[in-house]
């Protein structure tokens, strides 16, 4: 590749959907849009794979940095750059959106242009969040995120979509404005919009606990940890089928990321301090959301609610504080982008099928779609941790790590695992065995070329990192090290 | 040929992908060579392996193929691990699991999903064979899940009947909870010696812990959790008899031959831990010792012929458990292994019975076969006499070293010696009672017997194993330590060879001659409430599903709209109430708006005034 594109290699990706969203403005036919959108993913993928063959595993600090000046009077830049933490987010965020534009192929029938545009806009915005080094970049494209999604839940979503909308927007913005206090905090006191030297400056004990606090509940909010969850149910079942999946698959990540790469880093002490809490809500999320997850009558909230179940094993491994644990919670949030990704996606399906997200409505399916209910048993298999699955690799991690701690939690994680368990089975029970309950349900078609294309590079990528999850450990444990080192001592 | 024993676990698992990547589009013929042929290759290659590593004269061989995890002081290898105990479950995983599948060539031919039940067949005798080769706790619990997968697949086989899917979900989830347990305590064993490698882990414990410490006993319990679950022992085991509502072909393999005794091959696994806790060691014979009562006591009292022989497995693994419980490692083995001969035998006898009779399960609607079913006949009387261990047959030789060992077993192995012989004495009664009444008495259906090489010949040969499989000598000496020969006085020979004969013959007076109406005594007043109480296993169904499956499900149901969100609704319309009574006072009228000024004027000034 031509040095020009390997030197800006992140600007380049982060630039390209954006080149994507002018040139679909020049494409009228329906079908080139769908090409259109899908070639500028894919060579983001291309891209991505690109930086993670050309990282460098051994160094802990941040490569492929850019830095230019933006607005020199407050010290605010653009720069970008990634460490091993970043780059497996990003990998996630590139791989996703084909597979989306995929998935939204028939589905989407009106507007069609702009929906590209916005999984192309979420795309870009998203790439900044997880290289930015400026906190105040950071910020601004974290507020991006949210305009896409919300009118891709009230302009293409279900019956209730503009109730939704608006929940998914005040938490939302409630979330932004804690954050935006305490990054205004934090750079009133350091002085500076650079993470990196945020970390270095030491902060007085009273602003240090209230910029915490204000940066936790940001991030809490977004991730979505209990008791702040309630958005995600309602936005995940209203959302239009690529809408879940950004918003599950990589949108929910930011805050996970943000505790890593703001919270820990920053304010070690604190973090600390905090840790019994969090531990706390953290396995209360696990076996809430196990629990309500068993009484769900539609299918995405159902996987709404797996997916709090699954967050709470990632501020678990977060706050353990060891290699183990965070190391454990980052590949949890890819594997948990994966197959909750593909769980909406596969929904998304049945969906298209029959317009309906009730599990009453279907029943052996088996019969009809027999390649649809493998896809759908792999991943329901590896939504409750089966080994050979990317999720068992991240929730063994993570219990490791918290063991370390306590080992209450430990015990009361598996009960969350059992959980699990009983209401993905249940779920595959009533939809894909026993009989057909409605006559619609009796006449499905199997998935076509199309729509297993959409669901098996996610099915590979799972298994395949369940098998062999070294590259991926590898790739981000110098990162993780240089981390969970400065939280050591306190 | 040693350097090739990975092969042994993969080949079936490319016989599972060649079976799921075709989606059935296989035809049977090949899909049948793939889904048995698999199995055979890789007894073959077990019994290459296994030859050369006999002659090798080495205690273990190891092979890794890649790291799997490594993070921190965490190292988990892609690695298995042969000695003399893993090396006889691998033969009798590929052995019988081949005679299994061949049998299973001809029970489901004609089904419809023919090759996804290969498949799964498949799929889990890979996932049995990285159990018992893994050489760390996390392989062998990823090999752990994916028999507990199999077997939740392979129960709902016949998806169509709802319950067969309830059944399977059961069991699934009840071994899980199982599993929970193991898992923690695996992390604990981590915790404490600082790996998961299986020798290691052993040979740290030993060095630091104290003979019945608390972290000791904690471990041991917590494995001691995953393995009753998988065993189905108490107070786990309600599931196994609901797990027959599968082929009969995945009962034989799974859930009596292999997947069933994973419980008493990880606790003989870690036996060194179980020596540093000796209560919890005697807490496994006393469980085994209830269990094979139990057991007993509910076959005793079963109609249909699976549901007998799934009790009669619960009950026989309760011997391998009384055998750990008393350090008899060695025997719980060889009883491992001579019970899959015989169940798999009789369950796939049982199988061509069922085929004879049309689906028919049920005992009492047969009677009067041994005319129209010869072979099944004959065999079946093979594995029943092995399963009530007569003398010379295997069972009689594996199960006499057990009881031997429990008698002389220090502390209280008296009592586990008496559980044990009055099981023998239960086993012999209600075996034959099932013998009695499926081959004598009145006929009242026909049947005719299924024939074919694929059909008969394995049962042909599990007949000769379950006949002399006794006289096999099993290389565990290595791996545990030396017991020392038992040798019982004639006393306590004469009740081991006397109890089972007199079962036998108490089930002739009564099935046969008809000395008892069982009717009557079952029908009314006691012995209607004793024999409720054994048919339902003692009513620990009844006991889980009231205490801990209805009140889960009540309270799901009630909180279904997340109580959680009812706080941000509620805070949405309080915003609203307030924005409504706001909203009221703007009226629009001049007068209204003029006194509004008027009164607010005259509280600010009052108010002025007063402070």
């Amino acid at each position: 590749m031509s040095s020009l594109i390997t030197v800006h290699i992140l600007s380049w990706m982060i630039a390209l959907p954006f080149i994507g969203m002018v040139a679909l403005a020049f494409v009228h036919d329906r079908r080139w849009v769908l090409l259109t959108t899908l070639a500028t993913t894919l060579i983001n993928v291309g891209l991505a794979l690109y930086l993670w063959m050309s990282f460098d595993l051994v160094e802990n600090g941040l490569q492929f940095v850019e830095r230019m000046e933006w607005m020199p009077t407050f010290g605010i830049q653009y720069a970008v750059g990634v460490d091993g933490i970043s780059l497996l987010l990003v990998l996630l965020t590139t791989f996703l959106p084909p597979l989306c534009v995929l998935g939204s192929w028939d589905s989407i029938t009106t507007r069609l242009k702009a929906f590209m545009m916005l999984i192309l806009l979420v795309e870009g915005a998203m790439l900044v969040v997880f290289t930015a080094l400026d906190a105040f970049l950071f910020f601004m494209m974290w507020e991006v995120t949210m305009v896409p999604m919300y009118f891709m839940i009230v302009l293409w979503g279900g019956p209730n979509r503009v109730a939704a909308g608006l929940k998914y927007v005040l938490y939302s913005l409630t979330g932004s404005l804690l954050l935006l206090i305490g990054i205004l905090g934090l750079s009133l006191q350091a002085g500076t919009f650079d993470i990196q030297s945020m970390a270095e400056h030491s902060y007085s004990q009273n602003s240090e606990f209230w910029i915490f606090l204000a940066l936790f509940l940001g991030f809490a909010i977004k991730l979505p940890m209990l008791p702040f969850h309630t958005w995600l149910p309602d936005a995940h079942s209203e959302a239009p089928t690529a809408g879940s999946v950004l918003l599950a698959g990589v949108l929910l990540k930011m805050g996970g990321y943000g505790l890593i790469r703001f919270c820990l880093p920053i304010f070690p002490e604190m973090a600390h301090s905090f840790a019994p809490v969090v531990l706390w809500l953290s396995v209360t999320a696990i076996l809430y959301g196990g629990y309500m997850a068993l009484a769900q009558t539609d299918l995405k909230r159902l996987v709404a609610y797996s997916s709090v179940s699954h967050m709470g094993f990632v501020t678990l491994g977060i706050f353990s504080f060891n290699n183990e644990g965070v190391e454990g919670a980052i590949l949890q949030m890819v594997t948990h982008g994966l197959t909750t990704g593909a769980m909406f996606l596969i929904v998304g399906q049945l969906y298209d099928r029959t317009h309906s997200r009730e599990i009453a409505d279907y029943g052996g399916l088996q019969q009809r779609m027999p390649r649809f209910v493998a896809i759908l048993s792999l991943f329901a298999v590896a939504s409750f941790g089966l080994p050979t699955t990317s999720n068992f690799i991240g929730e063994f991690l993570i219990l490791v790590g918290v063991s370390y701690e306590n080992f209450v939690f430990v015990a009361l994680a598996m009960g969350g695992i059992v959980l699990g368990a009983a209401y993905m089975l249940w779920m595959l029970q009533r939809v894909a065995f026993g009989q057909p309950r409605t006559e619609a349900a009796s006449k499905l078609t199997d998935l076509n070329v199309r729509e297993m294309l959409t669901v098996t590079p996610l099915a590979f990528a799972v298994v395949a990192i369940g098998v062999y999850p070294g590259p991926l450990l590898k790739a981000m444990d110098s990162s993780v090290t240089f981390v969970v080192e400065r939280l050591a001592g306190f | 040929m040693l350097e090739l024993f990975w092969l042994v676990p993969v080949i079936p698992f490319i016989g599972f992908l060649i079976l799921t990547l075709t989606f059935g589009k296989l035809p049977q013929v090949y899909a049948g060579i793939i889904g048995a042929g698999s199995i055979g290759l890789s007894f073959l290659f077990a019994l290459l392996a296994g030859s050369s590593f006999l002659a090798a004269d080495i205690t273990a061989y190891s092979q890794t193929l890649w790291t799997w995890i490594s993070v921190g002081d965490l190292e988990v290898g892609f690695t298995f691990y042969l000695d003399g105990v893993s090396l006889v479950m691998m033969y009798v995983i590929t052995g019988v699991g081949f005679l299994i599948h061949i049998y299973a060539t001809g029970y489901m031919s004609g089904d419809p999903s023919f090759s996804r039940f290969f498949a799964y067949m498949n799929l889990f005798v890979s996932a049995m064979l990285i159990l018992v080769l893994a050489d760390n706790l996390v392989l062998l619990f990823m090999g752990w899940e994916g028999v507990g997968l199999c077997s939740y697949l392979l129960i709902g086989f016949w998806y169509t009947d709802p319950n067969n899917g309830y059944c399977a979900r059961k069991a699934f989830v009840m071994t899980r909870v199982g599993d929970a347990f193991m898992a923690i305590g695996l992390f604990a064993l981590f915790i404490s010696t600082g790996t998961l490698n299986i020798q290691e882990a052993m040979f740290n414990a030993e060095a630091e812990w104290v003979v019945g410490s608390g972290i000791a006993t904690a471990v041991t319990l917590l494995l001691l959790g995953g393995a009753v679950g998988k065993s189905a022992q108490l107070p786990l085991q309600t599931w196994l008899p609901d797990a027959m509502a599968g082929p009969t072909p995945i009962s034989a393999l799974i859930h009596a031959a292999t997947m069933v005794t994973a419980g008493v091959y990880l606790i003989s696994r870690t036996h060194v831990l179980y020596l540093l806790a000796p209560d919890v060691q005697y807490l496994v014979g006393v469980i085994g010792m209830i269990t094979l009562l139990m057991a007993g006591f509910t076959a005793l009292t079963q109609n249909d012929i699976k549901k007998v022989l799934a009790y009669s497995t619960v009950s026989q693994i309760g011997y391998m458990f009384l055998a750990l419980g008393v350090g008899a490692w060695g025997s719980a083995i060889f009883h491992l292994m001579t019970h899959a001969f015989f169940k798999a035998l009789l369950f796939l006898t049982a199988g061509s019975i069922i085929l004879a009779m049309h689906h028919e399960q049920d005992i009492f609607k047969m009677g009067g076969l041994r005319k129209d079913l010869p072979w099944s006949h004959w065999l079946f009387l093979i594995g029943t006499v092995a399963l009530v261990a007569l003398p010379f047959t295997s069972g009689f030789w594996s199960k006499e070293e057990i009881l031997a060992s429990a008698l002389e077993h220090h502390e209280g192995g008296y009592l586990l010696w008496l559980g044990g012989v009055a099981g023998a004495f239960m086993t012999a009664l209600y075996s034959f009672r099932l013998y009695f009444l499926v081959f004598y008495g009145k006929k009242t259906h026909d049947g005719h017997e299924v024939m074919g090489w694929h059909l008969q010949g394995p049962l042909v040969v599990l007949a000769i194993l379950a006949l002399i499989g006794g006289y096999i000598h099993i290389p565990v000496e290595a791996v545990f330590p030396e017991v020392a020969e038992h040798h019982p006085s004639l006393f306590y020979q004469a009740i081991m060879i006397g109890l089972p004969m007199l079962g036998i013959y108490i089930a002739w007076l009564i099935f046969i001659k008809g000395k008892l109406d069982l009717n009557k005594l079952a029908g009314q007043g006691f012995g209607a409430k004793l024999h409720r109480f054994w048919y339902t296993q003692w009513g620990m169904d009844w006991l889980y599903d009231k205490v801990i499956v209805s009140p889960y499900v009540w309270l799901a149901e009630f909180n279904k709209s997340d109580v959680i969100d009812s706080f941000y609704n509620g805070s949405a319309r309080v915003v609203r109430f307030c924005h409504d009574i706001m909203s009221e006072t703007q009226t629009g009228q001049l007068r209204w708006y003029a006194i509004s000024v008027a009164y607010g004027l005259l509280v600010l000034v009052t108010i002025g005034v007063l402070l």
